[in-house]
C-alpha cells in the first residue's frame, strides 16, 4: 500500500483522531495523529492483515524551534509487505506525557527512555522509564533547545575554560 | 663513570641503579587496553602489525592493575570522566598517562558546545604527554610514547628528591 492508501485507511478507521497527512519533498510522508490515541493506532497498525506492521523502525523526540510543541514521531515498516508510513504527534513542553507503545513494540522501550532522557517526554505505562545515555543524577534534558548547560557537573566544569 | 671505566672484566657494566631501573622500565611501557572514541582506532592500528607497538616494549593490558600507562584514547564524555579518574586510581604507581587526540587534550570538536564532554582530561586526572591530532596517526602516538620514555629515563627514582629527608 502506499501512504496515501494507509493514511486513507487510518481515516476511515479513527475518523477525527487523524489530524492531517503531511507530504514534503524531503521528508517520508507523514500522518499527523491525535497523541491519545496512539496506542489503538499502534496496535491496528500491527495486527491488521492489510496492514502489518510489524515493525518500529525508529521513534524519536523532536523540538522544533524551543517555543511550541515537542513531537513524536514514529516510522513503521511492514516486513511481510514492504510499505511504510510514519506517524507524526505533539505533546505540550512542559509535563509532556504520552502513552507508552513498548508493550506493543519492543523497539520502543530503548527509544522511549532515549526520547525522555533528552527531551524529558514522559511516556505513560512504560517498564522501566529512566535514562538511558547521561547519568542518573543528570538535571535537564539536553536536546531541547531551550535547555541551558550548568557550569559544573559532579564538580567538573562543563562549559568551556577560560 | 670516571674513576671506575675499564677496573673490571669486560662483562660488567656500571651503572647507578636509577639509571638501571628508569632503563628497564622505560623499554616496557604496558599500557592500557582502554579506547574511548575513534583514535582508539589509531591505537589499535598502532598496536598491529604495521606499527607495531611491541618494538618499543609497549603492549596493551586489559587492567589497570597490570598497566604502566593510560592512554586516553578518545573523547570523554562527562558519565565517562568519573570511571576514568577511578581507573587511573586503580593503576599501581608508577603511572603515567598520554592524551591522545584534540578530545582528550581540550574537548576537541565539542570545545564550545558539548554540554556533555570534560573539556581536558587534565581537568581530573595528571597527563604525561599530549599528542595532537584528530585523531592522530600511529606514527604520533609511537613519537608520544618515545617521549614518555625520554621522561622516564630522566626521572630521580632511588635517589632522594629535593627536600626529602
Amino acid at each position: 500500500m502506499t501512504e496515501q492508501e494507509i493514511y486513507a485507511d487510518l481515516t476511515a478507521e479513527f475518523g477525527d483522531k487523524i489530524i492531517e497527512f503531511v507530504v514534503e519533498e524531503t521528508l517520508n510522508p507523514t500522518v499527523v495523529v491525535k497523541a491519545d490515541s496512539l496506542a489503538d493506532i499502534c496496535t491496528y497498525l500491527k495486527d491488521t492483515e492489510a496492514l502489518q506492521f510489524d515493525s518500529l523502525m525508529n521513534l524519536a523526540g523532536h523540538d522544533s524551534d524551543g517555543v511550541s510543541d515537542l513531537s513524536v514521531i514514529y516510522h513503521f515498516h511492514s516486513t511481510f509487505l514492504d510499505h511504510y508510513i510514519t506517524l507524526k504527534i505533539f505533546t505540550p513542553r512542559e509535563d509532556s506525557t504520552v502513552d507508552s507503545v513498548a508493550n506493543i513494540y519492543r523497539t520502543a522501550d530503548w527509544h522511549e527512555r532515549e526520547a525522555w532522557d533528552l527531551y524529558g517526554i514522559k511516556f505513560n505505562g512504560h517498564p522501566d522509564l529512566k535514562r538511558i545515555l547521561l547519568e542518573e543524577d543528570w538535571e535537564g534534558h539536553p536536546l531541547k533547545k531551550d535547555y541551558v548547560a550548568a557550569e559544573f557537573y559532579r564538580g567538573m566544569r562543563i562549559a568551556k575554560v577560560k | 663513570m670516571g674513576a671506575l671505566n675499564h677496573k673490571f672484566n669486560e662483562n660488567i657494566l656500571i651503572t647507578s641503579l636509577d639509571k638501571l631501573l628508569n632503563w628497564s622500565r622505560s623499554g616496557s611501557e604496558w599500557y592500557f587496553q582502554f579506547g574511548l572514541a575513534c583514535c582508539a582506532i589509531e591505537m589499535m592500528s598502532a598496536a598491529a602489525a604495521r606499527h607495531d607497538l611491541e618494538r618499543f616494549g609497549a603492549m596493551p593490558r586489559s587492567s589497570p592493575r597490570q598497566a604502566d600507562v593510560m592512554i586516553v584514547a578518545g573523547t570523554v564524555t562527562l558519565k565517562m570522566a568519573t570511571r576514568v579518574k577511578r581507573l587511573y586510581e586503580q593503576m599501581a604507581e608508577p603511572k603515567y598517562v598520554i592524551s591522545m587526540g584534540s578530545c582528550a587534550n581540550s574537548g576537541g570538536p565539542y570545545w564550545q558546545h558539548g554540554y556533555h564532554v570534560l573539556k581536558g582530561v587534565d581537568q581530573i586526572i595528571p597527563v604525561d604527554v599530549y599528542i595532537p591530532g584528530c585523531p592522530p596517526r600511529p606514527e604520533a602516538l609511537i613519537e608520544g610514547l618515545l617521549h614518555l620514555q625520554k621522561k622516564m629515563r630522566e626521572e630521580p627514582r632511588l635517589a632522594k628528591k629535593e627536600g626529602q629527608e
